[in-house]
């Protein structure tokens, strides 16, 4: 039954809109970080979407390929009393952007929804034709 | 004798075949809608069920009008730009055309292709039906009641 290739296909594209969703708040959390782990201010990550062939060339999933970080300049902020400030006074933010953030949370919980329904529908269709002649 | 007890279930069978099909091409493109560089696919189902089940058979079933004057779905898609036969028999895939180009090259329209979706969910339980009362009908006058 060829429909049940849906579900792959639905299934990889959950999989990496949630790891989209992720990045989202990863950055969302650290918007206002000063330091990550290499000791330099967080740098914002983007996900690469990326098609995957499924068996024939009818279907066709969605892998994230890698995840970049922005190159945007930090946001500088002037406090000069902050253990992290520099000889001028400024502190290296992080260049998250938060509306872009929310903008693309939104875009992804709305792409992991319409997989869901797709789903949904395949399920509800299989389990009809499972019924055929009854 | 069986075979004309069975051909219009053979239709049918072929259509619920092309249906899936068609079914999960859209499921690709809904789950590309957000890859850049993504191509938007679809066939175009007249053909496919036409190259499926012989042209014969199909203009003796068929209602609808010609091509010429049927402009809904030779307007959607470009059927010219072919990558070669898909999972079913002879059915040709096309390209959909963009409405509203978008910066990646993603030509997924997600109203249209949820639409798409939708419509091909309900045509293929029509299908389905159809097979059913088909099922039925014969099974009642093997039966005799």
């Amino acid at each position: 039954m060829s429909m049940f290739s849906i579900f792959g296909v639905s299934g990889s594209a959950v999989s990496a809109q949630s790891q989209r969703l992720n990045v989202v708040a990863s950055n969302l959390a650290n918007a206002d970080a000063v330091a990550g782990p290499d000791g330099q201010a967080y740098k914002a990550r983007q996900v690469v979407f990326e098609t995957v062939p499924m068996g024939s060339n009818a279907s066709s999933g969605v892998k994230v390929r890698s995840v970049v970080e922005s190159n945007e300049p930090m946001r500088k902020v002037h406090n000069p009393s902050h253990p992290m400030a520099d000889a001028q006074g400024y502190v290296n933010q992080s260049n998250v952007n938060t509306v872009e953030e929310m903008v693309n949370m939104i875009s992804a919980s709305r792409s992991y929804q319409n997989n869901v329904e797709v789903m949904n529908t395949a399920k509800t269709l299989l389990l009809k034709t499972l019924q055929m002649g009854q | 004798m069986f075979t004309q007890l069975t051909a219009g279930l053979n239709f049918q069978g072929t259509a619920l075949g092309l249906r899936a099909e068609r079914q999960r091409i859209v499921a690709s493109n809904i789950a590309n809608s957000d890859t850049p560089g993504y191509v938007a696919r679809d066939f175009n189902f007249r053909e496919a069920m036409a190259a499926a089940t012989g042209q014969g058979k199909l203009t003796r079933l068929a209602i609808a009008p010609p091509a010429a004057s049927a402009p809904r779905h030779t307007a959607h898609f470009a059927i010219t730009g072919t990558v070669g036969p898909s999972g079913t028999d002879k059915a040709e895939m096309g390209y959909t055309v963009q409405t509203q180009p978008a910066m990646d090259n993603n030509s997924v329209d997600l109203d249209r292709e949820r639409a798409n979706f939708v419509d091909n969910a309900v045509r293929y339980e029509a299908t389905l039906r159809f097979i059913n009362g088909y099922s039925r009908t014969i099974l009642s006058a093997i039966q005799g009641q």
